[in-house]
């Protein structure tokens, strides 16, 4: 098991003092390797069920396991570093630090992780995406596909075991889409990292053997019901 | 990747923000460098090791004033005493070496209105401050003062002047700016090395000839009164030096002249018409400098004067706030650029948000986009402040020979004072201290928020 949510609860806490119910889970889970499309409508909760698996955001209640550790009672520090280490991220766009080039934002993927920089993977990371003739190029000289292969070769950066992705092609042109959905697929693949991915767009998420739907395993408002906060 | 390369690579994306704030670290640090290195040199200047005598001996009056006309030559003389004084130090047991200067003529205006100092060539056997001896410049013609019409001059009067050994001058009475010329032409025998103390500064003259120059001889009754004042009390003295006027007044009265007209009037001068200006002094034991000094204190027209302890005075009360106020005002200059780095970071920071968000999607912890911005405003700090050391520095070196030409004043360029060993720490500290807020700022960045922004 990879991936493993157990009811999950999420609110925000609007500054009318109000609370806004976003997350209900009671299970989902997700296999070792295993790819999965979510979509979801707009406002529905997708990124904030992201930022509570990465644990950017802790849940109010429930389980989040992550290749095998429950991170959601962890203290925050604790979360990053775990982060760092097993959760690759594919943003929709402006993924890259300006001032760094493409190898070094691949290197500052590997920061953080406390096992050092691996050049040379970074390096081989870089030609896998195509972009080995780019490697000393900013972002504003690459195109917004090769912005966001370079973010695709950075999230695998720490060899994680899970890769999340938040809509990494709506802002890429038709051309490069299918180009940045396959090279994410086929390096998880290779590299059997679980992929769960967000999406708006429904030919994207058909390609995917399972599609999974927010709204059939998300009910904020029963979750909330009855239970106090 | 390190935090502190994530810094500098912040740093050089705004590379025109971070080079202007840190040129005005640099400024301020550059300034407070130029002041220190000024300091340090009118403190050697100024500080005991620009004499190595123990005392200076003049006619009663401001010790200040007898340091500042007899070491260094920036203020008339204090009154004179008479020659025959100089016997009695020299004969006590406590001196070891007590020599004579004359004070109060200069060369002329066109040649710099250079003290002229009449000694004796005792002056320059003599270390001139601790450990060093005067050195004559690279020139044939190494003799001292020999003949009567003989100069030294200080390597500074040679610079100005253009100089050398065999040159010939003459000097005006009195003040810099006199009319009064001294018709005797004096010839330049040695010119001496650069010593960094007044003496640079300074024409030396045979003690012997500036008494027989016209108008240094004060009218006979004149010279009674003063010696009957200054011998008041030592009658066995008075008498000897009465006696001598007394024969000068028979002498004159029946037309007599001794010596050689040619070598100037005056060679028949009695003792007791001399006057020197002030006589340096050596002890044998440091004892015997204060056992002179409170003998002088009671009683003596004469008094001892410790060469260090009135320009301390002077460079507490005067010299020293000077320097505290400059330095004040170098490290407010330093501190508004503080500011400037605070502002040009704080500024930075909302367009940095989705950066920092990243980072910390990345698994970058709260501390660590804190440590990012911290080291970002400590190096445009200490990078500043390393920029403004090397440039003082260098601008003191470059400009150091200039100084020197144009005061005197030796700029060692690459003297490191004390202080300065705490700038960095200083620095280090202040750098924190503006980047704190900003890098709260990157602390408390909300992740979710900063990346859907
Ligand atoms: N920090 C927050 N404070 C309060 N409410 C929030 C906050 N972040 C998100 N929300 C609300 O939570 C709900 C879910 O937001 P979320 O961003 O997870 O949706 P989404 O599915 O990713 O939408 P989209 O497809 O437009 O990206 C929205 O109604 C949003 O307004
Ligand atoms: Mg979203």
């Amino acid at each position: 098991m990879s991936l493993l949510l157990e009811n999950v609860r999420k609110s925000y806490r609007e500054p009318s003092g109000h609370r806004l119910p976003v997350l209900g889970i009671s299970r989902y889970e997700l296999a070792q390797g295993e790819q999965a499309a979510l979509v979801g409508s707009s406002g529905g909760g997708k990124t904030t069920l992201l930022n509570v698996i990465s644990g950017i955001l802790a849940p109010d209640s429930g389980k989040v396991v992550v290749d095998g550790k429950d991170i959601a009672p962890l203290p925050e520090v604790v979360r990053d570093r775990f982060r760092a280490v097993k959760i690759g991220f594919v943003f929709q766009t402006f993924n890259l630090l300006p001032a760094f080039t493409a190898l070094e934002n691949v290197l500052l993927g590997m920061s953080f992780s406390g096992r050092g920089v691996d050049r040379a993977f970074a390096i081989s990371l870089l030609e896998r995406v195509g972009l080995e003739k780019r490697l000393d190029h900013t972002p504003q000289r690459m195109s917004v596909g090769e912005q966001q292969r370079v973010s695709v070769a950075r999230s695998l950066a720490n060899k994680p075991s899970l890769l999340l992705a938040d809509e990494p092609t709506a802002n890429v042109d038709p051309a490069n889409q299918d180009l940045i959905l396959n090279l994410i697929r086929d390096t998880c693949k290779e590299n059997k990292v679980t992929l769960l991915m967000v999406t708006h767009a429904m030919d994207v998420a058909n390609k995917f053997d399972r599609l999974d739907k927010l709204a059939d395993f998300n009910d904020p408002q029963a979750a909330y019901q009855g239970a106090a906060t | 990747m390190n935090l502190f390369s994530i810094a500098w690579k912040s740093v050089k994306q705004r590379s025109v923000a971070s080079m202007l704030t840190a040129l005005s670290v640099a400024l301020g640090v550059m300034l407070m460098v130029v002041v220190l290195v000024i300091e340090g040199a009118v403190d050697g200047a100024l500080n005991q090791r620009s004499i190595a005598y123990d005392l200076i001996i003049g006619a009663k009056g401001s010790d200040l004033q007898l340091v500042l006309s007899s070491v260094y030559r920036v203020q008339p003389p204090i009154a004179n005493l008479p020659y025959m004084y100089l016997d009695q130090l020299q004969n006590d047991r406590r001196v070891e070496t007590a020599i004579p200067l004359a004070f109060g003529d200069f060369t002329k205006p066109q040649h710099g209105g250079f003290p002229i100092v009449g000694t004796t060539n005792e002056y320059f056997l003599n270390e001139y401050t601790p450990g060093k001896m005067f050195e004559v410049a690279d020139q044939e013609g190494t003799r001292q003062l020999s003949e009567l019409y003989d100069a030294v001059i200080g390597s500074q009067v040679a610079h100005r002047n253009g100089w050398s050994v065999g040159d010939q001058f003459s000097i005006v009475h009195g003040s810099a700016d006199s009319e009064e010329t001294h018709d005797e032409l004096f010839t330049i025998v040695s010119v001496l090395r650069q010593t960094g103390t007044p003496n640079d500064r300074s024409v030396f003259l045979n003690l012997e000839a500036v008494y027989i120059l016209d108008g240094h001889q004060k009218p006979i009754d004149e010279v009674e009164t003063r010696l009957k004042d200054f011998y008041g009390n030592d009658s066995e003295r008075l008498g000897i030096a009465l006696q001598q006027m007394e024969e000068l007044k028979t002498r004159r009265a029946k037309g007599q002249q001794f010596g050689d007209e040619s070598m100037g009037y005056g060679l028949d001068t009695p003792e007791a018409m001399k006057e020197i200006t002030a006589v340096f002094v050596k002890t044998r034991e440091v004892f015997d400098a204060i056992s002179l000094q409170s003998q002088l204190k009671n009683g003596s027209k004469a008094m001892a004067v410790n060469p260090i302890r009135p320009i301390k005075r002077l460079m507490t009360s005067f010299v020293g706030p000077i320097k505290s106020a400059l330095m004040v005002l170098t490290g407010m200059i330093i501190a508004v650029s503080g500011i400037s780095i605070f502002v040009s970071i704080y500024n930075s920071m909302s367009d940095r948000k989705r950066e920092i968000g990243i980072m910390r999607a990345l698994g970058a912890r709260r501390s660590s986009v804190f440590s990012i911005i911290l080291a970002e405003s400590t190096v445009l700090c200490i990078g500043g402040g390393l920029m403004g050391w090397l440039i003082g520095h260098g601008l003191s070196v470059v400009f150091a020979p200039y100084v020197s030409a144009q005061t005197g004043l030796l700029l060692d360029g690459w003297a490191l004072n004390p202080m300065e060993f705490v700038l960095f720490p200083v620095l280090l500290v202040f750098g924190a201290l503006v980047g704190f807020l900003p890098a709260m700022t990157a602390y408390r960045t909300d992740v979710a928020d900063a990346l859907t922004s």
